[in-house]
Parts: C-alpha cells; structure tokens; sequence
C-alpha cells in the first residue's frame, strides 16, 4: 500500500522548467513512485488529478504543490526533501551576503541593476507584455521567449520599441544571437559576415547550422518573432533589425528566414530592403518559394561559396524506396521545420494535415488525429499552454511517437531534433529509446517502420552533431542535418507519394 | 518607418542604441531560469529578476492601468510633488481653533469606522477623550454615550490631520500646526503624551486625563508661545538629519526629539510661565524620545496630500488603520478608501506582554512610509531591530525591497549605509499588485483590550487585498 502526500505552499513561485526539473528529480528519488512539483494551474490540477494527487481547493496558479507518492512514509519523506534541496538550489544561487541588495523583482529593475543592452523574457505570455513594455521604457532591446501573447499586444510593444529605438524580438522568439551572445535556444556557430533576421526560431537554427556546415559564420541573428510577417503586425521589428544590420560594419549581407509571410508584407519588405545597400536574400517559405536548405545553397553560391555535400547517416535495413504503405506521420517541435517539411511533402503527397495546416480546411481537431498524412507542430502556442516547449518537456511527443508506432495507418515517421544552448543535454538518448521503442512496436504488428530524424545542430553544440546523430543512427533511424534532405528521405519510403 | 527616420531619431549614432557592436551585451532575465543558466555558461553578465505573478485576479486591471497613457506623467508628477512639499512647524493652537472641531465630535485614526466595529484601543481612547472633555462623568457612562451615538466620530485625515495608534483628537486638544509653503497646506497632529499608559494607547485612567489636562493648560500654551517667538521651525531639515543619526523616523526618533527640542528651548524658557511650568514642560518633552514623531508625521502627510488628487496617477497617499482595518488611499482615486482587515504585528513585547495581548495594526503613524521614511528608511536605523525584532540583514533588505515598489528615491531623506542612497518614496499599487511586495513598516503595539496601553513594538504589513481593489478603481477610472 504506498503512502501519498500532497501539499500546497502559498506564493512560492517557480518556473515552470525549473519545475520539470525538479519533478524529475523527486521522481528519481529511490521509493517515490510518482512525483509532481508544480505550480496549480488548472492544466496542472487537472495532471495532478490524473496522477492519483488531490489538490485541496482553493490553490491557484500562485501556490505551489508538492505531491509524492512513494512505497511508504520514508519514501515520502525521502522525496520532499529531494524537493525541497532542488528548490532550495535554485533559489541559492540569488540570495546574496551581508546588505547585499535582494534580487530585482521585475525585468525592468534588472534591466536597471545591471545596465542591461537586453532582456530576455520567458514569463507566462499573459503577463509578458507589462515586464516587456517596462523593459522597452528602461531602455533595453527586448528579447520575448513568451508565446501566447496577443497581437495587439505585440504591435503595442514593436511601436513602443521603435520610438525608444529598441528592438523587440518576439514574441514568441525562441532564438537570437547578439555579437555572439547565444539567447534562448541557439546553436554554437562561428562569426562571419552574414546578418540574419528571422521571423522563426527552429528556422533561423537550420539556416545558421547548414550555413556553419558550408564553413560560413554569422554576425549577428535578430530574431522577430513569428509573426512579424503577417499583415497584423506588418514587419514592424524586421525593418528595425534590417536597418540596423545594414548600419553594422561586421555584416556584408542579409538573410531573412520566416514562417510563410503574408503576400503583401513580404512584397513591401522586398522594396524597403532594396535600398539599405546591402544584399538581402530571402528564406521565407511558401508554396512555389524554395525550402531553407535551397535557400541557404542559392545563398552560398550567390556568396561564392561551395554548396558542400550535407551531412547524413542513412540507416541500413530500412524499406526499399516506393515500398511503404500507409501515411506520413510528421512529428515536430520546430514550428519552421514542420512548415518547411509540409511544403516539401505536399508536393509529393498532397494535401497534409496539420495543426498549422498550409490552407484552412487542413486544420486538425482538437485530437490531432488523422489517417492520412499529418504533420503536427508540438511547440505551437496552442499546445504549450501551461506547459513547457517541446524542446524541453518532449512528453507529448513520445507519447504521440509511441501512438503511431501501433497504429497501421503510420508509414513513416519524420522527426525533428533540435540541439544547441537551452536546449535538452541529452535529448538524444531519450528519443533514440522511443525511437528503437516505436520500431519494435511496429515489428511485433507486422510493418516494418522506418524514422527520418531532421537534427538542427553544429559539432560545436553542447550536444554534438555527431555524437548526437550516431546515437540516434544505432537506433536504427537515417539522420540528416538538412531538413529538405530528411524530408525527401521520408517520402522516399511511400508508394502514395509522386 | 525608414532608415533616414530612424537615423534622424538618433541623432546618426548606431541604430538600436547601439546594440549590435556592444562588444559583449549584458542581458537582464524574467522567467525562466534555464536560459539564465545558458547565458552563464558563455560567461555572459545576466542579472536574473526573481519574477513572480502578480497578485490573483489582478490581469484585468492591471492591462487597464499599464494601458492609461496619463499614468507615467501622473506618478511623475505626484512624486515630484511629494519630495518638493515643505514643512514647517509654524503654529501650535487648539483643535476647535486649528479645525474647527466642534464640540462632541472626535476624529480618529485610519480609515472611518462606527463605534461597533472598533477595536479596544480605539474605543478606550475615546471614552478617555470624552472624560477630558468633560463630557461625561465617569468611564461607564462615557461608553454609554458613545454606544448611544451621542458623538460624531470622524478619521484625522478627512480634517488634513493625523493621529499616532488610536489617533483620537477632541476640540480642547493642542495640535502642531505644520505648513507647505510650495503647495499653500496646512496639517496638524496632536501632542505626544509619552510612552506606557497613554490615550493613544487606548489607556483612559485618571493619570491619562490628567496629563491631558496638565499638556492642555500648561504644555500647550507654552509650545504655542515658543513656536510663535522663534519659529518657524524647517521639520523636514530635522528628518533629513535625523535618518543620518540612527533614526527611521516612525518607531525611533530619539535624535529627531532632541534637535526639536534645541529648537524649541530658547522659546519654551523665555516663554510667559512660571519658572516651574517651565520646567515641567521642559523635563517633560526631554524625557520623551518620541517627542518629535508628532511633528514628523504632518510633515509627512503635507508631503502626500500635495502628491495627492493627480488623475491617473497610481501612488499611494495615504495608509492608516483604526485596529480594525487597514485603509489606503491613492492620488488618482480621489477620497475613496480602499480597506482590509488590519494585520497584528510581529515583534518584540514590553514586560510580561505577549502576542495574545497584541491588538491588530493602529495609527496613522503608517504616514511615515507613505512618505518613505519610517519602514522603510530602516536600514538608516539598524539599532530599531532591538526594539521591533528581526535582525541587521533584515533591515538592510527591508528598505532595499521597498525601491521595488516605490516610484523614486527621496532627494532629502537619505541612509548612509546604502551610499547615501535616497529612502525608496512613492509606493506604486501598480508595482506593489505586479510582485506582491507589500509595503514594510514599523509600529507600535497597542493592547487588545481598552485601556493597557503600549504592549509592544513590532513589524506589519498592510493586507493585500487592499492594493488589487485601488487598482480596479484606478482601471474603472482610465478614459474610455
């Protein structure tokens, strides 16, 4: 009979990472059983809830609850104090000594107690837009890993920046580079003259690491935010960022990477950068443009560059090409990656399904289900909240790569795998456990199941180019840093495809 | 936009400040604390905020307010208005003079309250009052009459006055007549009665009455003489030096009432009275080291009264409590009092006193840290932690705390400790609803029931609840 223990501490805040974090931690300890130490928000009581936990009524989204169910009381014991020694960790490394003043409580008193160039912002989107407005009035560039903030907001913001001459990255920014300076997620590149300004996270990634491969460095990467583009916000940081490129000594030429941009916007755009005086190429998707890694290669030779061979690692033993029955199943956490992908298949499929369909009446319901050919976006806003991006809580997606695994309807599975600063240290082996995982799943129902991984990452990462796709290569899955490269791969798998 | 107006808004220096050839961007963080991590690890400087939501049920509001384009000249305004406004004791009369306080009616601490629902203190201070006045003959009948509804009762502040812990104030009392000659205001306070068993304490005893009598026909008069003789006196010189002296201004002012009575000596002893009145008056305001907290707290409520009445700003004007609930008021929000059930401090009690005796936050005293000294000058005051508990560190982070939610540093008021820094003025609902910083201050302890007087010193908070509903009132009061 295992003993379990739920309590609820008033106005002790955490991070939501920090609260995976230290979730897996008490979940590790020896005797717990199942263990959860987050804040009790509603999607949180709600997992609490389906974890066996009570929450007592009245806890909010301010309280923080520690559950722990362990064999027997020492266990329990055991687990809230790994709790509380992960907790205290965190929370150490901000108290100071003797009249050291407290740690600053808003982005912009940080901003103020360390002059601050840049503040990084990843507080739940609702309350994003005051710490970036006071940021912006501090002064300060602004950087918004916050998703989930409205429009309005956002246009708020970008022209508040524009009178302050700062810059907004965001929202919903997942990766910038500032004289070298790697913020959220990004990857270790070499310095070189080429600018970039993206309207894309995971996008901006593959660029700057096909580009690291080619032997080619980057000045600078502003992020925009992903929908800078859109007519609502009307390009608004990108014109800010694109001059501001032009007028830095160290950058020679531009690339603009987006998520597909509206016409019109883009069109503008196009004029307003033919007169900075500098070269500005294009890597913004859509149908009848080109895919990131065309892009980059027009780029490279457009710069004198040789386009070298892509890295890959084809698996052995894998379907004979145009032998596969059954559907593409595409499972990303870069939003850009999955776009870049669905233009890709559906020249060769058709119509793709899609939680960020290409048209409308592709969307998925709410279940995400299809039999058809599907890619779904697992960082996009709308399954992110209250929750952590993909890249660092992958939960739903080894859930959703498990499904597929057991159902007749999946012909191959295409994955992405993003590696650089912020991201997971390993993510590697967990998805190549899933990975040898899913295929024995499907063995033992009679398919043979082949995994394409798309790997976004340079062999200076953390992670390691390499090292991360061999992991994954013994798995039996074929790895490609090209996510063009990846995607055909997949393609080639499928009778259905043209 | 375009790159000839952009280059035009910066006067031709590098576009976005200059972002892109700082040689290594220093980068402030909010949230996550992942991504500080990262940034540690390319050696880059970050300076972590240790964000947390703002209080519950407050985004609505809080997205009106930060909305209200009025808001940052507002505050700019009731600030600069704040630390500009004089005071200089320049009178000492009778309160039916002073205010025009009619016979049976008694003002009171904090916000305003019907006999019912006050706490002992509150209620001893009045039965103690009605005796001084002569209007009833013992305590029984006095509750009787005031039970009945036969009084007028009525905050100090709604007469520009203020009243330390119960605050009561009858016509016959002589009050401190301060003025603000840059904003033409005039604010009063009572007389200090000294510590123990006192009226504001709740205490109603014959030696209460007595010394009443004794400061209304003596002390009072012979104040009134000095101020007139050799004042005006400048009160916010003294506070300025006094916080450079060990002083907080709200729970120790032993340097402050010794400056005040330098000044006030040379006209107290030439004064027309006996050499023994004299003498008397004298030992009596020597002897009371909080002599001067009756005169540094008009001059903290003529610092906010100008600050107050701004439209859209979102500064505190006032905090007060009558033991039964704690009320603040914000400039932009006009005379609307915003309450909450009073909290009971924490701290260090007097004799066999303990916490069971405490009655919950009295006073107007809390004027001091609206103003910004008080709590929250108590870094310039580390020996006040022997008196209202916690320890040195806990000083120096309490007023280090309070710059989070204060809207600019005091130009005068200043605590060497801390460079000299200036004490955090200006209290924000807005910053205080954004990190749940509740304002920090000082106090002493009345006994619960009526008639103990002083059990104790300590530290309070005001309630939360009453910052999120300033702040729906300030949204309410946005334009459309």
């Amino acid at each position: 009979m295992s003993v379990t223990h739920v309590d609820v501490r008033r106005g002790a805040y955490h991070d939501s990472v920090t609260l995976l974090q230290v979730s897996r931690t008490v979940a590790d300890v020896d005797g717990v059983e199942a263990a959860q130490v987050a804040m009790a928000t509603e999607l949180n009581v709600e997992v609490l809830g389906s974890m066996g936990f009570d929450v007592p009524e009245g806890a909010g989204a301010n309280d923080l609850v520690v559950a722990v169910r362990a064999a027997d009381d020492a266990g329990v014991a055991a687990g809230i104090a790994a709790a509380e020694s992960a907790l205290a960790a965190r929370s150490a490394t901000q108290s100071g000594g003797f009249g050291d003043a407290p740690a600053p409580r808003t982005t912009a008193a940080a901003v103020r107690a360390g002059d601050a160039d840049i503040a990084l912002i990843s507080v739940p989107g609702r309350f994003a837009a005051a710490e970036a407005l006071d940021a912006i009035a501090t002064g300060a560039s602004v950087m918004l890993f916050s998703d989930n903030v409205p429009v309005e907001d956002e246009v708020r913001l970008k022209d508040a920046a524009a009178a302050a001459d700062v810059l907004v990255m965001g929202p919903d920014c997942g990766t910038a580079v500032v004289s070298g300076v790697a913020l959220g997620f990004a990857n270790v590149v070499g310095a070189g003259p080429i600018g970039m300004v993206a309207a894309s996270g995971t996008g901006a990634q593959q660029v700057m690491c096909l580009l690291d491969a080619a032997g080619v460095g980057i000045s600078h990467c502003l992020g925009v935010g992903g929908r800078d583009l859109k007519n609502a916000v009307g390009a608004r940081s990108t014109r800010q960022a694109l001059a501001a490129l032009a007028a830095d000594p160290s950058t020679t030429s531009v690339v603009v990477v987006s998520k597909p941009p509206d016409e019109e916007v883009l069109t503008d755009l196009e004029a307003y950068a033919g007169g900075l005086g500098l070269p500005v190429r294009w890597a913004t998707l859509g149908a009848g443009r080109p895919d990131l890694t065309s892009a980059v290669e027009a780029l490279l030779e457009a710069e004198g560059h040789e386009v070298p061979q892509w890295p890959a690692w084809v698996a052995d033993g894998d379907p004979a090409a145009g032998s596969v029955e059954g559907s593409l199943r595409g499972l990303f956490c870069g939003g850009t990656l999955a776009d870049d992908s669905m233009l890709l298949a559906a020249d060769a499929l058709g119509d793709i399904r899609s939680n960020i369909p290409l048209r409308d009446d592709l969307a998925l319901g709410a279940d995400l289900r299809d039999d058809g050919h599907l890619v779904i976006d697992f960082g996009d806003d709308g399954l992110t909240q209250g929750r952590a991006h993909p890249m660092i809580d992958p939960t739903l997606r080894m859930e959703r790569i498990a499904a597929e695994a057991s159902d007749p309807t999946c012909g191959v599975l295409l994955l992405d795998l993003v590696l650089g600063h912020g991201a997971h240290q390993d993510p590697a082996g967990e998805l190549a456990d899933a990975i040898r995982e899913a295929k024995h799943t499907a063995r033992d129902g009679g398919r043979h199941l082949p995994v394409v991984v798309s790997v976004t990452g340079t062999e200076s990462d953390p992670q390691g180019l390499t090292r991360t796709a061999e992991t994954l290569a013994a798995a039996g899955a074929s790895v490609f840093l090209s996510n063009r490269d990846a995607t055909r791969h997949a393609l080639s798998f499928l009778g259905s495809a043209r | 936009m375009t790159a000839s107006t952009s280059t035009a808004a910066n006067g031709g220096a590098a576009p976005l400040r200059g972002l892109l050839s700082a040689e290594s961007p220093t980068v402030a963080t909010a949230g996550v604390g992942l991504f500080a991590d990262a940034l540690r690890g390319q050696a880059v400087t970050v300076v972590e905020a240790d964000w947390q939501p703002p209080m519950p049920g407050t985004e609505g509001d809080l997205a009106r307010v930060l909305a209200d384009t009025r808001r940052a000249e507002a505050n700019a305004t009731a600030y600069a208005r704040m630390v500009a406004a004089g005071a200089e004791l320049c009178d000492v009369k009778q309160a039916k003079d002073a205010l025009g306080l009619e016979r049976g009616t008694f003002l009171h601490a904090g916000p305003p309250i019907e006999w019912e629902r006050m706490s002992g203190p509150l209620k001893g201070a009045l039965i103690g009052a009605v005796l001084f006045e002569g209007l009833a003959d013992n305590a029984e009948e006095a509750e009787k009459a005031l039970a009945a509804g036969q009084f007028a009762f009525e905050p100090c502040h709604h007469r520009d006055a203020v009243g330390p812990m119960a605050g009561v104030v009858s016509p016959s009392m002589w009050m401190y007549g301060l003025r603000d000659e840059v904003h033409d205001a005039w604010s009063w306070c009572s007389l200090n009665e000294g510590l123990g068993k006192v009226l504001r304490y709740g205490a109603y005893g014959p030696e209460v009455v007595d010394r009443l009598h004794w400061m209304t026909d003596v002390l009072g008069p012979i104040l009134q003489r000095s101020v007139r003789a050799t004042g005006p006196f400048d009160i916010r010189s003294i506070l300025a030096q006094m916080l450079q002296m060990g002083d907080e201004g709200h729970n120790r002012n032993r340097a402050g009432s010794l400056m005040l009575l330098r000044e006030l000596l040379p006209g107290m002893i030439t004064a027309k009275a006996s050499s023994d009145d004299i003498a008397q008056a004298v030992r009596f305001s020597g002897a009371n080291e909080h002599f001067f907290l009756n005169l540094g707290m008009p001059a903290c409520k003529l610092a906010t009264m100008a600050a107050h009445g701004v439209p859209g700003s979102s500064l505190v004007t006032t905090m007060a409590r009558n033991g039964t609930d704690f009320g603040i008021r914000v400039s932009g929000t006009g005379d609307a009092w915003f309450t909450g059930p009073a909290n009971t401090p924490q701290g260090l009690f007097l004799g066999d006193y303990g916490p069971d005796d405490a009655n919950p936050d009295i006073g107007d005293s809390a004027i001091t840290e609206t103003a910004g000294i008080g709590g929250f000058a108590m870094a310039a005051a580390p020996a006040i932690v022997k008196f209202v508990g916690g320890d040195v560190p806990f000083a120096l982070r309490a007023t280090q705390t309070m710059y989070e939610i204060t809207f600019g540093e005091h130009p005068m008021y200043q605590v060497p400790i801390l460079d000299f820094r200036g004490t955090p003025t200006g209290i924000d609902v807005v910053s205080v609803v954004r990190t749940g910083i509740l304002p920090q201050i000082n106090t002493g302890m009345a006994g619960r029931v009526a008639g103990t007087g002083q059990v104790g010193a300590g530290l309070v908070t005001p309630p939360a609840e009453c910052f999120p509903a300033a702040l729906a009132a300030l949204g309410r009061a946005v334009p459309a």
